[in-house]
């Protein structure tokens, strides 16, 4: 269905990846130069999960009439932030910096990225706001930049792929895990991957279609390297939100995290109280693209879980995942559409709720004659 | 209500547990450091024989990688699939209010009081000297 007023939060947009000479001018001397020399400039940077080439990579009245689907502000304006009436936007620039070895260079590019998107995007809308992105091969490189960028309110969370190094959870990330939770930033985690490891524990897959599937069961075993690894006991503020996941292997993995904890927890007792609470209180999902198949399984789901507090409204935009307007699932109840489209987003990202007050307050303050 | 005589006092030895039958229902009996338990011998998840689990401590945690044995001897776990159990009030740790084991009154009584009845010791002798563990079943 449509969304049924305005004011929504869509949590997980995308303006296209912008090419490495676009970037070339947020890079510092030292690496224009470098770029340039070894002619990387030239190079796209693009993960191959996410190719702009692919057809899944844009709705077809999405596409602008020239350049990458995402890249051109003003369909982007117009479809998404006044198409669908959005309060904010947080856009999601998944760079193949991420996947690089050198780690030096994977910063500087993060920076360039962060620098691009504040300058490119955000400068040109109120209503848009940004995720930062690290490099997750160094911890320190990646506290470093969520510092650099931690002044800029716009910039409402951090920014990882689903598979990378290690474990997301483990401890040797934890400092970013305290810079983020310092500066109130949830912890954005996105399907893809850097292709460190295979996407299955037995090794690599042959087919695309085994990729795409194979980012749910991912995402499963973030949250329990999460969970087990006791992050949102050492970080109690921090909030994890994962990005086009789906949210449908839910009550199985709720149950069977409750039901392992019951026999196994003396190894792990820091989980001082059953997972599943643990979860529901520290993580949420991005709406697009939505895993059931209709509104009554959706609504089943939802009371297996247990919450309606979960689910943050998402466009996935430009990525083709609903017809016309309808972004929302059919059959939700009201109460469930307001938590998804405005309370949950506001709910989970603090700097979203100190721009909304902040924006409110001065509106009152202007209606006062 | 009838009152069993299931041991003697001295069978059951600090930290260890004896097993008995009482009307053909199997009880555990339990020494913690002193004090005697009767615990139902079935799990209340579904039914491991508690007797043949091991005694052991609480295990709590101050955060990520903190480890501390608390009460130790105080604690049963189930040999099926390792839940815990207080011994002295049979309920779970992870679901205290609605999985617990079904518990029993035990005491200690003197052998002249035994003898004298009124006591259920057909199969048990019994001499004046020694002390007795009695199940209320
Ligand atoms: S039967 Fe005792 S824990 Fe399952």
């Amino acid at each position: 269905m449509k969304l049924p007023y305005h004011g929504a939060i869509d949590c997980d947009l995308h303006p296209a990846v912008p090419s490495t000479k676009a970037l070339v001018p947020y890079l510092d001397d030292f690496w224009q130069d470098h770029l340039a020399n070894r002619h990387i400039d030239r190079f796209g940077l693009t993960l191959s999960s996410n190719a702009p080439g692919l057809p899944i990579s844009a709705r077809e009245d999405w596409r602008p009439a020239q350049g990458l689907p995402g890249s051109d502000f003003e369909l982007l304006r117009k479809q998404a932030l006044d198409g669908f009436g959005l309060r904010y936007a947080i856009c999601n620039v998944l760079h193949g910096a991420v996947a690089l070895f050198n780690v030096d260079m994977a910063a500087a590019l993060c920076t360039a990225v962060n620098r691009y998107v504040a300058k490119e995007w955000l400068d040109r809308d109120p209503r848009l706001r940004g995720s930062i992105l690290v490099p997750p091969q160094n911890v320190d490189l990646a506290v470093a930049e969520i510092e650099r960028c931690a002044g800029d309110k716009r910039f409402v969370q951090v920014m990882f792929l689903v598979m990378g190094d290690a474990p997301l959870g483990q401890r040797r990330y934890w400092p970013i895990f305290q810079a983020a939770e310092k500066h109130g930033l949830p912890i954005g985690v996105h399907a893809g991957s850097s292709f460190r490891q295979a996407p299955t524990g037995s090794g690599w897959p042959s087919y695309h279609l085994e990729d795409y599937l194979l980012q749910a069961p991912a995402f499963e075993d973030l949250i329990v390297s999460f969970l087990t690894e006791g992050v949102f006991q050492k970080f109690p503020g921090l909030k994890l939100v994962l990005a086009e996941s789906g949210f449908t292997f839910l009550p199985t993995l709720l149950w069977r995290n409750n039901k392992v904890w019951r026999g196994a927890r003396t190894e792990v007792p820091w989980i001082d109280r059953p997972p599943a609470d643990i979860i529901r209180d520290h993580v949420r999902f991005t709406l697009q693209p939505v895993d059931a198949p209709d509104g009554k399984m959706l609504n089943r789901i939802f009371e297996h879980v247990g919450s309606d507090k979960l689910v943050l409204f998402s466009t996935d935009y430009p990525h083709p995942h609903f017809e016309g307007d309808d972004a929302l699932p059919d059959g939700l109840s009201d109460d469930m559409i307001r938590r998804i489209l405005i309370d949950n987003p506001l709910e989970t990202y603090p700097r979203l709720r100190d721009a909304a007050g902040a924006a409110n307050a001065q509106m009152n303050k202007e209606a006062v004659p | 209500m009838s009152r069993y005589v299931v041991a003697k006092a001295g069978e059951v030895a600090p930290g260890t547990s004896k097993l008995v039958t009482v009307k053909g229902r199997e009880i555990g009996i339990f020494n913690v450091q002193g004090a005697y338990y009767a615990l139902a011998n079935t799990c209340p998840h579904e039914g491991g024989s508690l007797c043949e689990g091991r005694i052991t401590g609480l295990v709590q945690s101050d955060g990520p990688g903190q480890y501390k044995l608390l009460r130790k001897g105080e604690f049963l776990r189930c040999p099926f699939h390792g839940w815990e159990f207080e011994v002295a009030t049979g309920q779970s740790y992870c679901d205290p209010t609605s999985m617990r084991i079904r518990q029993f009154n035990v005491e200690v009584a003197p052998g002249e009081d035994v003898v004298k009845g009124p006591y259920v010791a057909e199969s048990f002798p019994v001499s004046v000297e020694e002390e007795y563990l009695v199940v209320e079943v």
